[in-house]
């Protein structure tokens, strides 16, 4: 870390935190494990990971909009507990309030610590301005486009002038081009010392967009929610995606991501939840298949950079990371240093016709996943040939949240109906072997 | 909205204009009209007038005030309540264990039935005084109009989306502003709307509260629902025909006036984020935005509520963490024990009263005969459902007539179906036809109107490329209906279905009994039970009639309406 910075004063610090959620048969679902996080004045920090790593609720517990199981947050030295006036938040969603116009929905925070209307106005104004919102005061959210929603989501967080800035994956409900120009306004703004904050504290999913904007990032792994990295960015602003060493930076960030994949064969030994209950990601079979051709073709002939790929394909690290790690997970693939192989038993997926694809992924999914194996047992050994969905939701709920069990369970359903292995009736929630061979 | 608005102010402050003589006098008519009624009110109950009525025409203005006015003094009990109740149900988890149920069933109880022993409370509360009376008809009219208000409350309290709520958390807003600012602009569009369909349900019980007895007395207040007894009782068809004028315009009034007005404006609390498809103003609200003086007082009136929900009242501190508190066991399990205490203590009341009037025999024959009227109400949802369908698919088919058709088809469920019955009754007199078949119809005669409003709605929503695929593929005929247009209106069905047979079982009460001067019609049916007994004031029947229809109606709901309301929202809602 910069020595600069680090003698500046210090704004919030998190040490040993800890987020679970109690059940009671089993252990605690574990969301944030042991997360250390100090954040001083004058800095950008990122908190990068893929989605369920926790960072999001590493948002709320600064935000004092939640209070960790374990561990202490400290608010310029005192311990925290609730919001508190020198935080303000912007959200992935934006959260405007659709029944005011925009000057309303900036002067909401002023308006809750009681300031008077006349310097309400003022300050309103200013804000305004300032995010380039200047004509639009009368106008209701619903008549904005979401670039100029997500302006009014910042104008209402720096109208009260926090010390810390929040965001929530601000950007990545917004196009590509809306989100660039953005991202380069606020870093415009940060910079020219106009953005009434000290710091700024960002969650995304966005490799590129951490190191465009951030001093700092955290890389998250998942299950549990974990800091896995920390690296310091060293280039000054504005910064140049096509410079070597920012594309170098992206790469290494790639590695470090692929690395800790929690489903990669290594660390299988690690994994302490029984493979029974392996959270799986929703993947479609499709998006398999077409993965998989891509990498056979040219011009990968089956090895791919996978920043390189993303940007071809135009994907988020957010959805290219789930792909690659199911991909390894059957062995179709192997990820490596931040690249992508595809293996043979992926070749000869990719050269078989439909029922031969089946046939392989059935034998790929009943050898890697053990909840198919064991509704198809199931279902072998009841006379009617049927079993309830029930009974599994609750085996997997045991391991992980609701959620995730319902993610878990939808993607064997999907999978299982491609390779037919099973057959599932969504009224009754009942698997069954209708139709099967 | 598509014409461009120029800033109002642009123009300055100029003389009032010719809208703003007209408001300012019927600002003081209405001014006039309250205190003649408040005057009213406050007389003896033996005074020469303040319980006698004439069939005079030239006496129904001021007869359709003061129901108009007692309906809106319900009206504002039920939003007093709605803010309350609505509001202690969603927030506190033990209180919603014992206040969500009781308003489920309070809103299937026909509270007819007790008409006469609240009349009976009241008027001991005031006696000898009118205001006794008249608190009794209103408390009667804020009974049909609270429960769906409080419950859509509820519900939209229930669903207020969690980033907003993390939003308004995190800029610090109190409990106080969060609720005005947060929860009620997102609670306004089902409230408006449900406030409109209490509205007409109230006009139900206007006709029987305001014209009561108890014993030997008969009293009836000046209004409407008096008119209306007292030509029934005269045999005067045009008092009749005059009554049902004098409610067409109050119903128009309020429409116009006040209802449109109000869901134009509410609009803007529509939790969408998309711009959609807006309706041209009511020309009531054009007239509130155009002329200078009702704009002026209504910038006022919004700047007070500001300034109220703007208030930093704090109830409990300043926002804390919203942290998965572990709730406290012991006090769960208090909370448990008095709830099993109250309910034993209401179970022995309940079999001790019963015990001494009524037997077995009582309990076999209210059930029999709600077996009877549960019938009606399956034969008339079918055949309104036989006959409303087609027509509704019809007319939403075809934009021009839909539009056109919508309005009337809400202001027909608006008007009170009771003030039709004289007509049915003269017919089934006229031609000796059964009473137990021809009053039938009654039940549904105003809530049919829900099925086709809605099945309107339904099929105007219908996905305009579903319509090109179904002709692309020569679908026509029967298969059409089964499997292109009855699944796609199927959920809008299925809400206007559960208000018509809801409304039919409360309507059951009043239309299986109908007289017409000396001449009594009687159906036979639990409706018809819980009429006979309460007029020979004997509560332990009205009591059973009433339990027993309540358990049909949530029979009913939950084993029918329920489960296929789930269903059309799961498997027939086009994402």
């Amino acid at each position: 870390m910069d020595a600069a910075v680090t003698t500046r004063p210090c704004l919030i610090n998190v040490t040993n935190c800890r987020q679970a959620y109690h059940k009671d048969a089993n252990a605690d679902l574990v969301v944030l494990d042991d997360v250390n996080l100090t954040l001083h004045e004058g800095e950008i920090v990122a908190l990068l990971g893929r989605s369920g790593s926790g960072k999001s609720t590493l948002l709320r517990i600064v935000s004092g909009l939640l209070k960790p199981t374990a561990g202490s947050v400290t608010w310029r030295g005192t311990e925290l507990d609730g919001p508190t006036e020198g935080v303000a938040m912007v959200f992935q969603s934006f959260a405007l309030f659709p029944w005011l116009t925009v000057q309303e929905n900036v002067e909401i925070g002023l308006e809750a610590r009681g300031v008077a209307r006349a310097q309400r106005e003022k300050l309103s104004e200013a804000a305004i301005d300032m995010i380039g919102l200047g004509g639009f005061e009368n106008a209701y959210p619903k008549e904005l486009s979401g670039g100029m929603r997500q302006r009014v989501g910042l104008a209402r967080a720096l109208v009260v002038h926090p010390d810390l800035l929040l965001m929530d994956e601000p950007f990545s409900a917004l196009d590509v081009l809306t989100a660039e120009t953005l991202r380069t306004d606020l870093i415009d703004l940060w910079m020219e010392g106009k953005l009434p904050v000290k710091s700024v504290l960002m969650v995304t999913h966005n490799i590129e967009e951490a190191v465009l904007m951030c001093d700092r990032i955290l890389v998250f792994q998942s299950n549990p929610g974990r800091v896995a990295h920390e690296l310091t960015v060293p280039f000054p602003h504005p910064r140049n995606r096509l410079d070597p060493d920012f594309r170098q930076l992206v790469d290494d960030i790639y590695g470090i991501m692929t690395r800790r994949a929690p489903a990669g064969p290594k660390t299988a030994a690690t994994v302490v939840t029984p493979p029974l209950a392996m959270p799986l990601q929703r993947v479609g079979t499709n998006i398999m298949s077409g993965l998989m051709e891509t990498l056979a073709a040219e011009p990968y002939n089956g090895r791919a950079d996978l920043p390189a790929l993303a940007a071809s394909l135009r994907y988020e690290v957010d959805d290219l990371l789930p792909l690659a790690d199911t991909l390894q997970m059957f062995r179709f693939a192997v990820l490596e240093e931040g690249d992508i192989l595809l293996s043979d038993l992926g070749r000869s997926f990719v050269n078989a016709d439909t029922d031969e694809r089946k046939r392989i992924f059935a034998t790929a999914l009943r050898e890697q996943v053990p909840l198919v194996n064991m509704i198809r047992q199931v279902l072998d050994e009841r006379w009617n040939h049927r079993a309830s969905a029930v009974r599994f939701r609750d085996e997997l709920e045991d391991h992980m949240s609701p959620d995730y069990a319902d993610d878990t369970l939808r993607t064997v359903i999907a999978w299982g109906r491609y390779a037919e292995l099973f057959s599932y009736d969504e009224e009754a929630e009942q698997f069954g072997l209708e139709d099967i061979e | 909205m598509s014409a461009t608005r120029y800033p109002s102010m642009a123009a300055g402050w100029r003389l009032p204009n010719v809208w703003d003589a007209a408001a300012f006098l019927c600002v003081i008519a209405v001014l006039i009209g309250v205190g003649h009624v408040a005057e009213g009110t406050l007389t003896r109950i033996d005074a020469p007038g303040a319980t006698q009525i004439t069939l005079d025409p030239w006496n129904l203005p001021e007869y359709a005030v003061r129901t108009t006015l007692r309906m809106f003094a319900a009206l504002a009990c039920s939003l007093l309540f709605t803010f309350t109740y609505g509001t202690a149900a969603a927030k506190s988890r033990r209180a919603a264990l014992v206040l969500v149920p009781v308003l489920d069933v309070l809103q299937s109880v026909p509270i007819l039935g007790f008409l006469t022993f609240t009349v009976v409370f009241f008027m001991n509360l005031f006696p000898g005084q009118v205001f006794g009376l008249e608190l009794a008809a209103i408390f009667a009219i804020f009974t049909s109009q609270a429960w769906n208000m409080a419950f859509s409350m509820y519900q939209s309290l229930k669903t207020v989306p969690a980033d907003l709520q993390e939003a308004s958390i995190s800029f610090h807003l109190t409990g106080w502003q969060r609720f005005w600012r947060l929860e009620v602009p997102f609670a306004t569009p089902g409230l408006v709307w449900n406030t409109m369909m209490s509205m007409s349900g109230g006009w139900f019980f206007v006709v029987a509260s305001e014209a009561v007895s108890v014993g030997d007395n008969t009293w009836k207040l000046p209004g409407i629902g008096s008119y209306v007894a007292l030509a029934l009782e005269q045999k005067d068809i045009a008092a009749v025909g005059w009554a049902i004028l004098a409610m067409l315009v109050v119903i128009l009034a309020y429409d116009q006036l006040l209802f449109r007005p109000l869901v134009a404006w509410s609009a803007k609390f529509r939790f969408e984020t998309t711009a959609g498809a807006t309706a041209s103003d009511p020309w009531m609200l054009r007239l509130m935005r155009r002329t200078r003086l009702l704009q002026f007082c209504g910038e006022r009136v919004g700047d007070a509520a500001a300034f109220l929900g703007g208030m930093r009242l704090s109830f409990g501190g300043r926002p804390r963490t919203m942290t998965s508190r572990q709730p406290s066991r012991i006090v769960d399990f208090a909370w448990a024990a008095v709830l099993a205490v109250l309910v034993a203590l209401a179970i022995w009341r309940v079999v001790m009263f019963a015990s001494q009037a009524l037997s077995w025999t009582d309990v076999g024959t209210a059930v029999g005969l709600g077996l009877i009227t549960l019938l009606r109400v399956v034969v008339l949802m079918i055949l309104a459902s036989l006959i409303w369908v087609p027509i509704g698919v019809w007319l939403g088919l075809r934009p021009v007539w839909a539009r056109r058709a919508q309005p009337i088809a809400q202001f027909l469920a608006a008007f009170p179906a009771n003030l039709l019955f004289p007509p049915f009754v003269l017919t089934i007199v006229y031609f000796h036809l059964s009473p137990d078949i021809w009053l039938t119809p009654l039940m549904v005669l105003g809530t049919q109107w829900y099925i086709l409003f809605n099945v309107v709605a339904g099929a105007a929503a219908f996905p305009g490329d579903l319509k090109e695929a179904a002709a692309n593929f020569r679908i026509g005929g029967f298969l059409w209906w089964r499997k292109v247009i009855i699944p796609g209106i199927f959920p809008y069905y299925i809400t206007g279905a559960i208000t018509a047979s809801g409304g039919s079982w409360n309507a059951a009460i009043v239309a299986e009994v109908a007289s017409w001067g000396d001449t009594r019609l009687q159906a036979h049916g639990l409706g018809a039970y819980i009429a006979d007994a309460t007029d020979k004031g004997d509560m332990a029947r009205v009591v059973l009639g009433v339990v027993v229809m309540s358990a049909f109606v949530v029979l009913f709901n939950r084993l029918l309406w329920r489960p296929m309301y789930a269903f059309a929202q799961r498997r027939l809602t086009l994402a």
